[in-house]
């Protein structure tokens, strides 16, 4: 046996997907459709996220927003910088590296039987999407399902098609910061959305995601109306460069957000979110 | 380990020769100290003459003097601004190179591993720990670091018991010295009393077969009674102490001390603890392609959590002050690395004591924060 | 069925927990309404003599820039409470509030409120926590807007 033969597998180096599909949600926002060039696609649970290379440019973490049969990955991004651009652009036929996927999944099991509330701000709405769907294409399992959603402008929105096909099996409330003349939907902020929502705050299980200020006072709305803070379920973020708890970037006080999270519950969480810079 | 003790024999200073002969003829890279810009650091090993022979050291905070000792001590000084860590975790290290073929498809060429064995020569009692730390966090967890497991596998240990304590050293507070005992291939305690020799143990069994080639003689009472002296006496003179009684949750709840506002106020954010810290492992990856855009490679660099980019997301750094980067730090070594990797970061080294610019004392701070902490500033 | 107004005002979350009594006493000052979708509720300008508790549909509150038309401020739904103007002179409305889709609600007589609320501080005071309340909450979410937390997210 040589000391290749001894050592542990390789995590860093890019599986090529090729982009079977892309369409443009927003102004900034595109969603790819890809496929594996090799292989098997991975499993990916609701929640986990890629590390997705655009070829000599850069790597950054994106959740994954769906999966399908024909052994595609789904991600939705963000333009926000160089590597988000360079994927973004990526067209139809081009290749990008993914590798994954990692981090841990949205607990759902343990909210069967009851009271489903969904949370979501901006594109906070991506990584929560295969979890409706897996509530929804469960609905039987779940008693009232509620998916709470907005986004700076109506421009901004994603989904919205998919969010309207949502209305018989689940609440759906729909909110923008700001609206032009032609939005007839409300107009507020998204945690005031939870003050009107049907749920038993005593056996409800919440899943929020957004940016942290909006998690942070989605999370005061719930509470408020009983969710205990087990139950409330966030994605957190933080710098990551390699995903897989080598690098040391993606701390937040003593958790690895790659390694134990992104998702968390409000109750392991809390005391770190609450200290600044942190 | 502890199963392949054999009985310590003695050998000869002039067996130095023979122990590396030994090693490199078996195949490895020996790596010891020797002195160079006024410091001892790590290099290539040809000849024992080219250790530190008769050279002590004299740190304190934000000092650090290379001066003669009268007793040709191999190895009489305590550690220098050098760590094994530049060795298993290279500051700079090109994981892999990749070509953009027509059809799209990435041919990715891994950097071959590497297959050298190394021989580290001096590893002190702290440092053991801290490879025994750097472990832990690269190949411990569900996802391992390729080349740090390759350049770890192999490599052979030779320790040495410090017969001198540094001015910065605190490794008894820690639990990580002055005594080896795990982790080693072989150890050596260098005896100046009387006959230059040293008390030479096994701790493996490649060890035992490399000592079995040495020119030695058994040990005396008289040479372990001098051993066990010269090891409790360099424990009797650590140059600091740190409290680690429920270290974890006394830095969880003091996280808006005043103390962090002081530290603030001298710490340069130069990252040079980080740097000289055996166990600081954090790395940044870096993604660059030739003017062609054809090939492209991924590099594994050295990072520090001092570094405002550190904390870069959404255009902004989390950690944008001097006081959330140096508590970040501290607290992640004393404290939240127990969270993490199930022990504490720190071996008592003292090298971030000696080599901060302004000579910030991490057993000081936390003294101060432990002393003075109240009500008003926890945030449990 | 018609159901007596006491019911009706009971189920609204700003009057939740008020005692029969009293109740009864506050729909003395109210009567139902309906409004056709993007008939307006209030009118910036206008005397502000009545507020409205939305027991069905909703409403946008708005209000007109030059240039750029009617601006959303913020869309208030079923079981919330539209106007405050009716607490303090010069008792005029701010803004404009539309009916997105046709709305019933509760109009409350302000000059009859505010005369109840006189005569009987306790109730005043009662009315009154309840109104801050409102206004605090709705402070809140603006002040929220006001930060703009998508300005830069990233995922």
């Amino acid at each position: 046996m040589t000391v290749a033969d001894r050592l542990p597998p390789t995590v860093m180096v890019p599986q090529p997907f090729r982009v079977g599909a892309r369409t443009q949600d927003t102004a900034d926002t595109f969603t790819l459709t890809l496929e594996p060039l090799h292989g098997e696609p991975p499993l990916i649970a609701p929640g986990q996220f890629m590390m997705v290379y655009a070829f000599g440019i850069g790597e950054v973490p994106i959740s994954v927003s769906g999966t399908s049969d024909d052994a595609e990955v789904i991600l939705t991004v963000r333009s926000v910088g160089a590597v988000s651009l360079a994927i973004c652009s990526a067209r139809v036929g081009g290749v990008l590296g993914l590798r994954g996927p990692y981090g841990n999944s949205w607990p759902i099991e343990p909210a069967r039987g009851g009271d489903v509330i969904v949370v979501a701000g901006g594109i906070g709405l991506a990584p929560l999407r295969m979890l409706i769907r897996q509530v929804v294409g469960n609905r039987e399992d779940f008693a009232a399902v509620s998916v709470l959603y907005g986004a700076r402008t109506p421009g901004d929105l994603l989904y919205l098609d998919e969010l309207e096909s949502l209305r018989e099996a689940a609440d759906v409330a729909v909110t923008v910061d700001a609206a032009d003349g032609s939005w007839r939907g409300q107009v507020g902020v998204v945690p005031k959305l939870v003050g009107a929502a049907r749920f038993a705050g005593d056996t409800a299980h919440a899943f929020v995601c957004g940016p942290e200020v909006m998690m942070d006072f989605t999370v005061q709305a719930l509470m408020s109306r009983g969710v205990a803070p087990e139950r409330i379920h966030l994605s957190m973020e933080r710098h990551m460069d390699c995903g897989v708890g080598l690098c040391g970037h993606c701390q937040l006080g003593p958790t690895l957000i790659c390694r134990d999270g992104a998702v968390y519950t409000y109750a392991e969480i809390a005391r770190w979110m609450k200290v600044r810079e942190l | 380990m502890q199963g392949q003790r054999i009985t310590p024999v003695v050998i000869g200073a002039a067996a130095l020769d023979d122990l590396l002969d030994t090693l490199r003829v078996s195949g490895f890279r020996v790596l010891g100290p020797r002195v160079r810009d006024g410091a001892i650091v790590y290099d290539d090993l040809s000849a024992a003459s080219e250790l530190p022979i008769g050279w002590t050291d004299e740190q304190d905070g934000g000092s650090y003097r290379l001066k003669r000792r009268e007793d040709g001590a191999r190895f009489g000084y305590a550690v220098g601004p050098h760590s094994w860590k530049q060795f298993l975790f290279r500051p700079e290290a090109r994981l892999w190179r990749a070509r953009r073929l027509p059809d799209g498809e990435l041919a990715v060429e891994e950097e071959p591993t590497e297959d050298q064995p190394m021989a580290f020569i001096g590893v002190r009692s702290c440092e053991l720990h801290a490879i025994e730390i750097q472990d832990r966090v690269f190949m411990g967890g569900r996802h391992a670091d390729r080349d740090y497991a390759a350049r770890r596998d192999g490599a052979f240990l030779v320790a040495v018991n410090c017969i001198t304590a540094g001015g910065t050293c605190f490794c008894a507070s820690m639990g990580t010295g002055p005594k080896a005992d795990a982790g080693y291939d072989l150890a050596l305690t260098e005896l100046l009393d009387g006959e230059h020799r040293f008390l030479a143990e096994s701790g493996s069994e490649r060890g035992a077969a490399v000592l079995a080639q040495l020119p030695q003689r058994p040990a005396t009472d008289a040479d372990l009674g001098a051993a066990g002296k010269a090891v409790a006496a360099t424990e009797a003179q650590m140059g600091r102490t740190l409290d680690t009684d429920d270290i974890r949750n006394l830095l969880a709840r003091n996280l808006e001390h005043p103390r962090w506002d002081d530290v603030a106020e001298r710490c340069l954010s130069c990252g040079n603890c980080t740097q000289v810290c055996p166990t600081c492992f954090c790395s940044s990856v870096e993604d660059t392609s030739d003017l062609s855009g054809e090939v492209a490679q991924r590099t594994r660099v050295w990072d520090t959590c001092f570094s405002v980019d550190y904390s870069h997301i959404h255009g902004g750094s989390v950690r944008s002050s001097t006081r959330a980067r140096y508590r970040q730090w501290m607290t992640h070594k004393l404290g939240t690395w127990i969270d993490q990797f199930g022990t504490s970061g720190c071996v008592g080294c003292g090298r971030c004591i000696t080599w901060c610019p302004v000579g910030i004392d991490i057993t000081e701070e936390l003294s101060a924060i432990r002393a003075t902490e109240d009500d008003d500033a926890q945030t449990a | 069925m018609l159901r007596r107004l006491e019911n009706v005002l009971a189920e609204l979350p700003l009057l939740h927990g008020l005692a029969p009594e009293t109740l009864t006493l506050i729909a003395g000052c109210a009567g139902n309404v309906h409004f056709a979708q993007d008939a307006h509720l209030i009118r910036r300008g206008e005397p502000a003599d009545v507020f409205y508790l939305i027991r069905h549909g909703s409403a946008v509150l708005e209000t007109y820039v030059p240039g750029r038309g009617p601006v959303a401020i913020e869309t208030l739904e079923a079981g919330e409470v539209l106007g405050w103007s009716w607490l303090f002179p010069p008792y005029r409305w701010h803004l404009d509030a539309r009916a997105l889709t046709p709305v019933r609600a509760t109009a409350f007589d302000g000059a009859c409120l505010r005369g109840k609320c006189d005569a009987d501080p306790a109730l005043g005071y009662d009315l009154m926590s309840r109104f801050a309340q409102v206004l605090i909450e709705r402070l809140q979410w603006t002040r929220l807007r006001l930060i703009d937390v998508y300005g830069n997210d990233r995922r």
